[in-house]
């Protein structure tokens, strides 16, 4: 069925009720990754490598097994060594015997924080003398941090057997370029002899990190009959039970993994750790293992995401249209393959309908921690680099920068440079969202700037679960098989609602652990209020069919006879009339004499997500002497398909756009020479705090998708989009000053500053 | 060597034995005391997410040592509540949307309820959001934190609740 239905029509979707994680989360109550305790549990700690890149010549525990309270010891050499084996999860790839790699170094150490040995003892302290007393030789390997350098001929290589995939003929010496992808679409040499105007520019951006607030977390329990449970702080129980599975070559079966509340993801959380580590640790100790990172480790071990060096050039008409379009971008992935540099190459371009595009895109390993997933991961790079150039040639077309994205913007049926077609978008009708907003027309003081960019996310679907159990009084259960980071449970709960026409107070919404519901995919990609809802409502819709059955069942009438109606079965058709309407607690209370319980399950591989647009506008005061940028009002314009719940959705909105103004300004991982990161704290690696921001408005324009019941598209990920071209777009219009590196931090700036002065005066 | 102080956590009169005396009042209510509301974002005193009322002053648990609170009072945001009732900040972070994940949401809540006792910021946000910077919420929930908080000093100041800040 589908309810994309006007608002009045809908009871609950739409609305705004209630947090049903709320009351929990307030009292203290509610249980994250290291708020579990089981009996007997003991304490598991991580030994890390102090060097950018060396081979691990020999390690020795001996010394820490004899301190008293060490129960276990783990390295490498415990887990099996598997082959490179690729699988396409959640948002992208994974190889298999990387992240075994990852998990325990293995040979070698690729970044300092990588992870070497592990220990399991009876308290957190002794677990922390005993990493002391492991023995690790290592012959020091020269390291390469930067991209470019890493790309640079004669750059120490941290993998001998990485030949750049998708260059002919076939390289036969290794390189840390994994691999280099490329799209095109028409002419673009041909496309730029037509161009009046052409503007270039390249620009970098530094890996930043998802600084969710709350540390990786497990706990690990093994029992004898090898029998596994893991809790875990993450973005996907299932992924948790396939990842350490693999990696540690255990049956699926064997491990059943229960996913904690989770405080916050944005990415970070859709691969594993700690958490084979735990499980290996607790079966050799015989007792529950709990892991807890510290922030230094969260910083030094996991996440961030990708910087980059990207180069763009555009060329268009005087009338603006723009005639060619072409992007270089150097992704660098960390110590092991994988930068999302495949959406890095088709998210800039994709807004637009352009005839001849050309872009390559290279994948490249150095000395870092592996990259992760964050907020539509590789899209705020490119980004970036397109809206900041797209500015530029606003301004030298002398065109409204609205407009020139209005003129060249895609809509139904403009193809991508990538082969797909859009379809059902709503990018035009965000642009005139923003266009007519207030705040676009609103007058600045002299010093201030206002900047505007936009952003695409595609949104994905794929395989979900959802249940829907009408319990014995008449209340309701669902049951998703996604980690909520988001708001998925209200969300899912609402949709139940409105399908069974009962109030939302009856609908309690429960993430499963994965022995409770059907697989689903990690809550990663904006997928699960599209994909996981759609199993949700048609396991709700199937609900409804069974309590009008049982209906039809106690009249004695045909099932056909029976209309369902907020959350009463009606006799209809010659019936009508005939009986009392009977509730669905009336019905549920009779479901042992009818037939049995009441409930379904649907599990499905949702297509059609339809992917999101968002246009910024930021208004900014930079302070000449210092170099600090003001951001004095933000609106944040996004295609939201159709809210479910519209605070939830502004939330995510407010919440995006909060991460890229830190992006922009503030957030890099700063190295020292020999390459050690130097800032893995939040009193160095500053995340935006309340005041540095203003009321971000989010303004969600609803142009529904029609592949999904509700219309729902995915909204958290395309809000990171475009805050980072916003921002600096605002500054070149107060400053006068293209800043084509990110962060654009105070000193930064203001050295810019300086310069241009020192230029005007000379 | 052990070390036993006493100490009131919540109302509730407790004797704890120390065997490390440079235990932090964090670990002694998140290991010792069952206490897990209170947590821990970085144990270095960046992320407000241990935020405690040490005798009515807001404090970050991972910055001090459990054998200095030897005397002391220590409310948490277990304690906040009147049974069923939340406390009016409690209540206005749901009805704000003060939280996303939630995970610094206790701290938060027990921040807020220190600056209200402080009573130094008026209702101008601006000094709210200043007053509150030592609360990191990386899901960005700064919007609705500084409403509620607003909201909650309104509802605070009416005279049926004079009593409870
Ligand atoms: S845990 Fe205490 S301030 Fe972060
Ligand atoms: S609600 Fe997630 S960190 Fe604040």
């Amino acid at each position: 069925m589908n309810y994309i239905i006007p608002q009045s029509e809908l009871k609950v979707v739409g609305t705004r009720p209630v947090r049903p994680d709320g009351v929990d989360k307030v009292t203290g109550r509610a249980t994250f990754g290291a708020d579990m305790t089981l009996a007997g549990m003991i304490w598991g700690k991580m030994l890390r490598s102090p060097h950018a890149h060396a081979r691990i010549v020999a390690i020795d525990t001996s010394r820490a097994l004899a301190l008293p309270g060490v129960r276990a010891v783990v390295t490498a050499a415990d887990f099996p060594d598997i082959a490179s084996e690729e699988a396409f999860v959640g948002e992208g790839p994974m190889n298999f015997r990387d992240l075994s790699r990852n998990c325990l170094a293995r040979d070698k150490v690729l970044y300092e924080g990588h992870a070497v040995a592990a220990v399991a003892a009876a308290s957190q302290s002794v677990a922390e003398a005993a990493l002391d007393l492991i023995d690790v030789t290592y012959e020091v390997l020269p390291h390469v941090i930067d991209v470019e350098a890493a790309m640079a001929a004669g750059a120490p290589i941290l993998h001998e057997d990485m030949f750049t995939v998708g260059i002919e003929p076939k390289p036969t010496k290794p390189s840390n370029i994994a691999k280099r992808v490329a799209f095109a679409k028409g002419d673009a040499e041909a496309g730029f002899r037509e161009a009046d105007v052409i503007v270039e520019g390249r620009y970098t951006t530094q890996p930043v990190h998802q600084a969710y607030i709350e540390p990786h977390a497990c706990l690990a329990q093994v029992a004898a009959d090898g029998q596994a449970h893991i809790y875990s702080s993450t973005q996907g129980q299932f992924m948790v039970r396939a990842y350490c599975a693999k990696v540690l070559g255990w049956e699926i079966a064997d491990i059943r993994s229960y996913p904690m509340e989770i405080g916050g993801g944005f990415g970070g959380k859709t691969l594993v750790y700690l958490e084979p580590v735990a499980l290996a640790l607790a079966r050799k100790a015989g007792r529950p293992v709990k892991m807890v990172m510290t922030r230094e480790e969260v910083f030094r071990a996991s996440g961030p995401t990708s910087g980059a060096v990207i180069e763009v050039k555009i060329g268009a008409r005087r009338d603006g249209s723009i005639v060619a379009a072409r992007e270089v971008l150097k992704y660098q992935a960390g110590a092991f393959a994988g930068s999302p540099i495949g959406p890095g190459c088709m998210c800039g371009f994709a807004m637009y309908d352009l005839p001849n595009v050309d872009v390559v895109g290279y994948d490249v390993v150095s000395n870092r921690p592996k990259v992760a997933a964050y907020r539509a991961p590789g899209a705020p790079i490119t980004s970036f680099a397109v809206e900041s150039a797209m500015d530029d040639l606003a301004r030298k077309l002398k065109i409204d920068p609205l407009a020139l994205r209005e003129m060249n913007g895609a809509r139904d049926g403009s193809k991508t440079h990538y082969g797909v077609t859009h379809r059902d978008i709503g990018f035009l009708a965000t642009l005139e969202a923003a266009r007519s907003h207030p705040h676009y027309s609103a007058p600045l003081k002299p010093g201030q700037g206002r900047g505007v960019a936009c952003g695409f996310w595609f949104n994905i679907g794929g395989e979900s679960s959802g249940a829907v159990h009408v319990n014995e009084d008449g209340s309701i259960s669902v049951v998703s098989g996604n980690p909520d980071i988001g708001g998925s449970r209200a969300s899912m709960a609402m949709m139940a609602a409105e399908v069974l026409g009962v109030p939302i107070e009856h609908v309690r919404p429960i993430v499963g652990d994965t022995a409770s519901i059907g697989f689903s995919h990690l809550t990663g990609g904006s997928r699960v209020t599209f994909a996981t809802g759609m199993a949700v409502t048609q396991a709700a819709e199937r609900v409804v069919d069974q309590l009008k059955q049982r209906a039809a069942q106690i009249w004695e009438i045909p099932a056909e006879a029976v209309e369902w109606k907020d959350g009463k079965a009606y006799p209809a058709g010659l019936n009508a009339g005939a009986f009392e309407p009977l509730s669905l607690a009336q019905i549920a209370l009779k479901a042992g004499r009818t037939g049995g319980p009441i409930s379904s399950e649907v599990t499905l591989n949702a297509q059609g997500a339809g992917p999101g647009f968002g246009c910024h506008i930021c208004d900014v005061e930079v302070d000449s002497e210092t170099g600090h940028v003001k951001i004095l009002r933000y609106t944040a314009v996004q295609d939201v398909g159709k809210a479910i719940h519209p605070s939830y959705v502004e939330g995510q909105i407010q919440g995006g756009a909060a991460q890229g103004i830190g992006w922009a300004l503030n957030e890099e991982y700063i190295y020292d020479k020999d390459g050690k990161m130097e800032n893995a704290g939040f009193l160095d690696y500053r995340v935006p705090v309340a005041s540095d921001l203003p009321l971000i408005e989010a303004v969600m324009v609803e142009v529904p998708n029609p592949r999904h019941p509700f219309g729902v598209r995915g909204v958290g990920e395309v809000p990171i989009v475009p805050p980072m071209a916003a921002v600096a777009n605002a500054i070149r219009a107060a400053t006068g000053l293209r800043m084509p590196d990110l962060p654009i931090s105070p000193p930064k700036l203001r050295a810019a500053l300086d310069a241009a002065s020192g230029a005007k005066a000379a | 060597m052990s070390l036993s102080i006493s100490l009131s956590v919540n109302g509730v009169a407790r004797e704890v034995a120390l065997d490390d005396p440079r235990v932090t009042l964090l670990d002694l209510l998140r290991e010792r005391l069952d206490l897990t509301g209170t947590k821990k974002g970085c144990d270095r005193g960046q992320c407000g997410a241990c935020t405690v009322l040490l005798d009515g002053r807001r404090i970050n648990a991972c910055l001090a040592l459990a054998a200095s609170c030897d005397g002391a009072a220590v409310l948490t945001i277990e304690g906040l509540a009147q049974g069923d009732t939340l406390h009016p900040v409690q209540a206005a972070f749901i009805a704000h949307d003060g939280l996303q994940c939630g995970f610094c949401t206790p701290g938060q809540i027990m921040s807020a309820v220190g600056l209200l006792r402080e009573a130094q910021t008026g209702d101008d946000p601006e000094r709210v959001r200043e007053a509150m910077s030592g609360n990191l919420c990386r899901c960005g929930a700064y919007a609705g934190i500084t409403e509620a908080i607003l909201d909650a000093q309104r509802q605070l100041a009416a005279p049926d609740h004079a009593e409870a800040a």
